[in-house]
């Protein structure tokens, strides 16, 4: 682990510029992903990447160059062109950086149970054909795949004011899905992929339960085929943890985050319907709303000691009892805004620079059992794993779609029905949450795939939550 | 650069065929940019920077087995070959582990492709300035992104590509104080500063519009007008699996009922995958050449794009699609109604430039839902009365594009994205408006 550090100071040490700040941050990760579909092995897809991004201050400009040669002369030619840019831009700049602090911590992070082995690309195999071929013989299951991505991550971040920070994390996506077909409809079942995914070693996949999910996941695809559309109208809501990170993810946390709330996104990803002012006034949910910034559970995919520029990281509370008190903005935007943020600056990777991200956004556990939150509903319907999601550009109005629907009736769970989907508006949905679930019913899940910002990148996040209940919400079901 | 990256990939290729084992065949793909990025906001540069950055997939094929490995190139002959090595061993080493491949198929012939299109880039510090300038007291907020882009492939069996193409995309919107906003423009090969000033100025015309009081208008079904990039988010929808070989087999595609023949769209709707004259390269990353191909004809299912995988699974010929199986030009052909006579087809109804956030609220049924963005009008008479605040659409393609689709403009818009994920893309679509008799707002 960290096998480049005493080279990659050297080289450090050996860079020269006349900016009055500089850093650089090299990545080296290397990926593998298997799948099985239909019981045939996919050809395995390996990766290996490397490279720096160096960032200069120049009279309180910055700027960046990446490059994929971190050799001396490579740095020290993407320092320079970065230098050059810092001084080009100068008289466009919309800010003037020369009285920001700079990061100088010197601390190392690791994922949880990293030291010990992943089992052989073999071993996955086999795994993977196992739950592959545990899926029933039936002429409407007309695809099917098991697959297992891996993604170990090593950073180092040194800057010119002497910080040395360094993370070491491996990254486990186990998925499964189904598809049944009956000559006019097809509906899908899915368990991770897109909504699950945590730092760690095996036990991520053992976590996950991919032993034995076949034979299950067909059986639910099957019900889906033969379940009627789910009714129209107006229900109670209770939201599995597998959707509620979606939830949580397009109607918090895009629009928590401060660099949209300053406007950088607004040609890309979004504005934001929640204005500056609204941090320590606006009542974003209800009493029972409680919504934490934690970086420190330990398998959750955003967890770390310090985000990509340096800054540490630590739990803190964005929305108390409903009150909105503080926004997704990293060490630039607490600087620009005047308003207390979060460690939340961070990079897919080398080759883009830091912006506000999510990184691990949960909703605090209630005091109710998955038997409390049914029973206390009349007539309503729950809803689990996301397939579907799509909210305005100021993140306020959305419509998200689910893969498993069940009616609710008088407190209790009743019929299975297919493509469930709901709609709302985020700035007053969250005033209509009226149950939290315990901790019997939290989860750690976690998407690879958020995008933002110009360039484009794709992080990842986590979101732990409860099942959640909300009143009088808009449900419907689909055409066929 | 484009003699640079070529010999450094023909070096490698050289390699590769030196140290090839037995019956070891290969496939080696690379890709490469030289990227700056500006972004903008409040007319002002938020953040700047460069990318350098080249990647080889390698594949290695033995007795029935294949796998690939990507790494990143340093750019240094000797540091690049190491790391092509040590790629070819670890894959040696991961060939015996798994099973034969009983959907491997290789593409044997020896095609060569050479396109290179360095025209020179614009001036960095020129476009910056005349940005700076025209855009002056507007709340102008993008990215200029700019530079060579290169692809390349090379097989075992003699096959080599090479596809290189200098270019510039300027992503920006402009925004009114009161939060409405106009999406622009301006990408190409050649930075013409007079092309620049009109499109800025055709901006500026929008956004006088978008002062007016916005019109709120309650969930139901309007008339309306899709301009070209609103019909972008559309077909960039269905091509998320709409045409794959491999999504159509397995009933995750939206389109499985026009490719099974039980549904339709309006004889008016024709699209290609138009490569030839596109940006893309005319190889796939998987080594076979690519041509043209007619997906749908008057309304009616054609072809579908087939990767070498999907060709042997299910029993098709291969036709040059990646292995995600999306059109990368994908062109619509144009209609008959002008462009200027829009609005009076319209009469009463909504005018939408852009939509946006586009999923299925029903996939099997083609049914979409979305939501406007950017400069959406209300329009009476043929006459533009106010601004439309943001709302959400949800219907089926066989309705937009089907049975309520009145018409296609005669005029088409290239559209290059400006998707940099992972790095600059190259793909396009040249599509026309449509004139819908029918949008069904929910939100």
């Amino acid at each position: 682990m960290f096998d480049i550090t005493a080279s990659l100071r050297q080289r450090f040490a050996g860079l020269r510029s006349g900016a009055e700040f500089f850093s650089l941050r090299h990545v080296q990760q290397s990926d593998q992903h298997l799948s099985v579909r239909k019981n045939v092995a996919e050809p395995p897809s390996l990766g290996r990447d490397e490279g720096a991004m160096l960032t200069v201050r120049v009279n309180g400009v910055e700027a960046y160059a990446a490059t994929a040669d971190v050799s001396q002369a490579g740095l020290q030619r993407a320092l320079d062109q970065a230098e050059a840019l810092a001084r080009q831009i100068a008289r466009h700049a919309l800010l003037d950086l020369s009285t920001q602090a700079v990061a100088s911590g010197r601390a190392d992070y690791a994922s949880p149970n990293h030291d010990k082995a992943f089992p052989s690309l073999r071993d996955c195999y086999d795994l993977l054909a196992r739950e592959s071929a545990s899926v029933p013989s039936d002429s409407r299951l007309v695809n099917w795949q098991a697959s297992l991505g891996l993604s170990t991550i090593e950073q180092i971040y040194l800057n010119n004011a002497g910080a040395e920070l360094r993370q070491a994390q491996r990254f486990v996506f186990p998925g499964f899905n189904v598809t049944a077909y009956d000559g006019q409809d097809s509906q899908s079942r899915t368990l991770g992929r897109e909504n699950f995914g945590q730092q760690g070693g095996f036990d991520v996949v053992e976590r996950f339960a991919l032993n034995g999910a076949g034979a299950r996941v067909a059986e639910q695809a099957l019900q889906l085929l033969l379940a009627p559309n789910t009714p129209s109208g107006v229900r109670d809501l209770l939201l599995m943890p597998d959707q509620m990170m979606l939830q949580i993810h397009e109607s918090i946390g895009h629009p928590l985050e401060m660099d949209r709330i300053l406007g950088d996104e607004r040609n890309y990803a979004g504005t934001s319907f929640v204005n500056a002012s609204d941090f320590g006034h606006l009542q974003y949910g209800s009493k029972l709303l409680n919504v934490t910034f934690d970086p420190a559970i330990p398998e959750e995919l955003a967890s770390y000691a310090h985000d990509d520029d340096g800054t540490p990281a630590s739990k803190q509370l964005l929305i108390r009892d409903g009150l909105l008190v503080r926004p997704l903005g990293g060490a630039l935007s607490q600087f620009r805004s005047g308003l207390d943020g979060v460690a939340n600056s961070r990079a897919c990777s080398w080759n883009r620079a830091p912006i506000d991200r999510m990184a691990n956004l949960n909703i605090e556990p209630g005091n109710q059992t998955l038997e409390q939150l049914i029973g206390g509903i009349e007539q309503g319907i729950l809803m689990r794993t996301n397939r579907s999601w799509s909210i305005d550009d100021a993140r306020n109005k959305f419509q998200f779609g689910c893969e498993w629907g069940q009616l609710i009736e008088n407190g209790e769970l009743k019929g299975v029905v297919k493509n469930p989907n709901y709609r709302g508006i985020s700035s007053s949905f969250w005033r209509n949450l009226s149950a939290v679930g315990d901790a019997s019913t939290n989860q750690v899940l976690g998407t690879p795939n958020c995008g933002k910002g110009e360039p484009n990148q794709v992080v990842r996040v986590g979101h732990a939550s409860p099942a959640c209940v909300f009143s009088q919400i808009d449900v419907f079901g689909g055409d066929a | 650069m484009a003699a640079t990256a070529l010999q450094h990939f023909q070096a490698l290729v050289s390699d590769l065929r030196d140290n090839l084992r037995g019956q070891e065949q290969f496939t080696l793909s690379y890709s490469g940019e030289q990227s700056q990025f500006i972004r903008f906001n409040h007319a002002k540069v938020r953040q700047a920077g460069e990318v350098q950055q080249a990647g080889a997939s390698l594949k290695l094929i033995d007795d029935g087995r294949q796998a690939s490995l990507h790494m990143t190139l340093s750019g240094d002959g000797e540091v690049d070959r190491q790391r092509l090595f040590e790629a070819l061993e670890q894959l040696r080493q991961t060939l015996p582990l798994i099973p034969q491949d009983p959907y491997l198929q290789l593409n044997d012939s020896s095609w060569q492709s050479h396109n290179v299109q360095d025209q020179p880039l614009p001036d960095s510090a020129q476009v910056l300035q005349q940005i700076s300038d025209s855009a002056g007291e507007l709340d102008l907020v993008g990215i200029y992104a700019a530079g060579p882009i290169s692809l390349g492939f090379a097989s075992s069996h003699g096959a080599f590509g090479w596809h290189q193409a200098n270019s510039f995309n300027f992503d920006f919107s402009l925004f009114h104080a009161n939060g409405e906003a106009v999406k622009a423009n301006y990408a190409g090969q050649t930075w013409d500063p007079s092309a620049f000033a009109r499109r800025m100025a055709q901006a500026r015309a929008q956004l006088e519009h978008l002062g007016r009081p916005p019109k709120a208008l309650a969930p139901g079904e309007y008339r309306a007008y899709l301009a070209p990039a609103a019909m972008d988010e559309i077909i960039g929808m269905l091509n998320w699996g709409g045409f794959s070989a491999q999504s159509i087999a397995s009933k995750n595609s939206p389109l499985q009922r026009l490719y099974g023949g039980d549904s339709a769209m309006s004889p008016l709707v024709s699209m290609t995958e138009q490569v030839s004259g596109s940006l893309s390269p005319a190889f796939s990353e998987e080594g076979y050449p690519r041509s043209d191909l007619r997906l749908i004809e008057q309304g009616q299912a054609r072809e579908q794009l087939t990767s070498a995988r999907s060709a042997a699974e299910f029993q098709r010929v291969a036709n040059g699609a990646e292995r995600y199986e999306s059109a990368t030009a994908l062109s619509m052909a144009p209609g008959e109604l002008a462009e200027a006579d829009v609005l009076k087809a319209l009469g009463t109804g909504l005018y939408i430039s852009n939509l946006w956030y586009l999923n299925y609220s029903d996939l099997p049924a083609a049914r979409m839902t979305g939501l406007t963005r950017f400069a959406t009008f209300w329009v009476e008479d043929g006459q533009i009365q106010a601004p439309v605040s943001t709302m959400r659409f949800d219907d089926s393609v066989y309705s937009l594009l089907g049975s309520h689709l009145e018409a296609l403009t005669r005029e088409r818009e290239l559209i290059l994205s400006t998707s940099t994920y992972g790095q600059r893309q190259t793909s396009s679509s040249h599509l026309p408006g449509a004139l819908v008799a029918r949008l069904t707002l929910t939100l």
